[in-house]
């Protein structure tokens, strides 16, 4: 399908929005009506037909708008994107396995030609034609993970693998849900961890690890994570806490609908061939609360997830101080029926709202 | 399912390059390319031995850059379980086997200024692999390799042709010795040190620059332990609900995948940690022979790892 692409914007005038297409498919991260951390991890082998899972790199009608929110973040602060001198190698396995899976996936909108090391990569949707000499920095106009990040959806987190623990030695992060690249470069999996509650005590993080440690060539992997954000911010950064952190404060029972977001990830993960690093591709969806309730299921299990999620939880997710706003507005949306197992609305089995 | 993905693909020549070792080179049956990978990595060749399904780890040796073939080298085991003479023996050109994905237990750290190798024999496959992708990049390394002899010094010639001034040579039959303590004290900062080879080797190279105060991240290695035989016993699955018998000649691990237990599994060489599995209840003792549970684990009771340990006893329960 022709996928028509948004003009929109994610700051200022918060244009952003989800047509009725980008509702239905919306990663709902709630399979069940209680919430706690786990080892969520599954195979990323595809998914439903037009479902975020579909794809290895999912590309919807916000690319371009996405595109152009990462160019003047990075004009702002080029220290969003970092890569250690030892991850040049990783950046290249990068730059192939996007070039590759999205002329595969979407081959109307990108093409890549290989000639031995003389590759042109065609992007249509953002009007760009290059050729280049595989893994010769000099004829790209940025490094390979740079260069391929600025035209990819989500956050990428490169993680170096040695001494069975991963680190965090490049990255492209611009959509990040509060983390710093900038501070976290050159960290191991455990420090950039370590401000998680609750889990470390759930020994999920050793866990976690050796799965990751353990994930293949050819066997990429996927989870789900989730926080709230005010106002559709894709830049969710430490460094601008400044001038998002307050329009939490703006929340009132009038524009909560359509002003609280929930902000979910759809992380995977690729084992990257030459280098043998990791990448870590995170995806930030948003989804405004008004647009959740047009869905009965997500309606009633969302009010049961915020209702019973433990505090140290939504302080650790910013959204403490807005849980009564929420919760007084969710509720409306829960008429105590039960709901079907797992993430998908269901339109067409879920009973209407009966209240 | 367990282990990596599995490619079909058809042997392609087969070279004999001394009494003891053969290389083989595999090419895809679909005609397709091979994913590239990482210097240091190897496949998992499986092999249909009648009844039995022999799953051998293997290095790659080949230019990790070339698509159209891998290769890898076999040296013959006569006192192992069967799985190098089988390949030696029993696997012809034109053959069609299945081969795992790539899967990288030896990676180069790419931080590092230099790059030493240290091969004993046979253990010289990953570094042809990462000489290749270290060289595509103008990389700092030197390799120190010692053979029994001349004769099966495998690959000798092609190393010191190319790498004149990088590759060193030492035969035990000319009584030459990497002089260890010399060679480590003379090395710049940042340098990384690689051995492969026999588990002795290992051990003194692993020794040696502890106690010349090398960090323990900069020493990496890398051995494969093929299981080794041991008397029969018998356990007792308690997720499947099935006794089983593990015969002389088999380890664990191919017993419980015999009887149709999915176990997880990658390296089959007790290097991973995939098949980790708790230990229930037990009367008897174990032999572990893994590199991968810690010497507290290995006291504990509670851990096994059944693709290389064993167990003698009477009573094995295992959470599988």
């Amino acid at each position: 399908m022709t996928i028509q692409f948004n003009d929109e914007t994610f700051r200022d005038d918060y244009s952003f929005r989800n047509s009725d297409r980008a509702i239905r498919r919306f990663p709902f991260p709630f399979h069940e009506d209680s919430y706690m951390y786990s080892v969520n991890m599954e195979q990323h082998r595809g998914g439903p037909k037009d479902s975020i899972y579909e794809k290895r790199f999912d590309v919807d009608e916000h690319y371009l708008s996405e595109m152009r929110d990462r160019a003047q973040v990075l004009a702002d602060d080029p220290l969003r994107c970092q890569s250690l001198p030892h991850m040049t190698l990783a950046g290249w396995d990068l730059l192939e396995l996007i070039m590759v899976s999205k002329s595969e996936d979407y081959p109307d909108l990108f093409e890549l030609h290989r000639d031995g090391d003389t590759w042109r990569w065609i992007n249509k949707p953002m009007g760009i034609d290059d050729t280049f000499t595989f893994l010769d920095e000099a004829t790209l106009p940025y490094g390979p993970m740079e260069y391929i990040t600025r035209q990819a959806q989500g956050d990428f987190a490169v993680l170096d693998q040695r001494d069975d623990n991963l680190w965090m030695d490049a990255g492209m992060i611009t959509t990040q849900a509060d983390w710093s690249l900038d501070f976290d470069i050159g960290m191991n999996f455990f420090e950039w961890h370590a401000p998680v509650p609750l889990a470390h005590e759930k020994g999920i993080f050793v866990r976690a690890l050796k799965f990751l440690l353990n994930i293949q060539q050819g066997a990429p992997a996927r989870r789900l994570n989730w926080t709230m954000t005010v106002n559709p911010l894709l830049d969710t950064s430490p460094e601008n806490y400044h001038k998002w952190g307050i329009q939490k404060t703006t929340l009132t029972p009038e524009n909560i609908g359509a002003k609280q977001h929930l902000r979910v990830e759809l992380q995977t993960f690729f084992r990257l061939p030459r280098s043998n690093a990791l990448v870590f591709p995170i995806r930030c969806y948003l989804c405004s609360f008004q647009d959740l309730m047009t869905a009965p299921k997500w309606g009633r299990r969302l009010h049961r997830v915020i209702r019973d999620l433990p505090d140290e939880l939504a302080t650790y997710k910013g959204f403490i101080d807005n849980k009564p706003l929420m919760l007084e507005y969710l509720s409306k949306f829960d008429d105590g029926l039960p709901t079907s197992p797992g993430i998908w609305p269901e339109f067409e089995t879920e009973p209407p709202l009966a209240k | 399912m367990s282990g990596a993905e599995k490619i079909a693909v058809k042997v392609t020549d087969i070279v004999p390059l001394n009494e003891l070792v053969t290389r083989f080179k595999f090419e895809r049956v679909d005609g397709g390319l091979l994913p590239t990978f990482s210097g240091g990595a190897h496949t998992v060749v499986e092999l249909r031995d009648g009844a039995i399904t022999r799953l051998n780890p293997y290095s790659l040796m080949s230019d990790p850059m070339d698509q159209r073939a891998y290769t890898i080298s076999v040296r013959r085991d006569d006192a192992g379980r069967g799985g190098s003479l089988f390949m030696h023996n029993n696997v012809r050109l034109g053959d069609e086997l299945t081969i795992s994905y790539p899967v990288n237990l030896f990676s180069l750290d790419l931080r590092a200024k230099k790059h030493l190798f240290i091969a004993g024999g046979i253990g010289i496959t990953p570094f042809l692999a990462q000489i290749k992708q270290l060289e595509l990049f103008n990389g700092n390394w030197e390799l120190h390799y010692s053979c029994r002899s001349p004769d099966l010094g495998s690959y000798v010639d092609e190393l010191t042709g190319r790498h004149p001034n990088e590759a060193h040579i030492y035969y035990d039959d000319q009584k030459q010795a990497i002089d260890l303590v010399r060679l480590l004290d003379g090395q710049p900062l940042g340098t990384h040190v690689y051995v492969c080879g026999p588990k002795g080797m290992i051990d003194w190279v692993r020794a040696t620059a502890a106690a010349e105060g090398w960090p323990r991240e900069a020493i990496h290695y890398e051995e494969f332990l093929a299981p080794k035989p041991g008397k029969p016993f018998e356990v007792k699955l308690a997720v499947s609900n099935k006794v089983i018998h593990v015969g002389e000649d088999e380890s664990l691990l191919e017993a419980m995948e015999r009887e149709g237990v999915d176990a997880p599994y990658l390296c089959r060489g007790g290097a991973c940690g995939q098949c980790e599995t708790d230990v229930i209840d037990y009367a008897g003792k174990f032999i572990h022979r893994d590199h991968w549970l810690d010497e507290a684990e290995h006291s504990s009771g509670k851990k096994i790892m059944p693709c290389v340990s064993r167990f003698e006893g009477k009573t094995l329960v295992l959470d599988r």
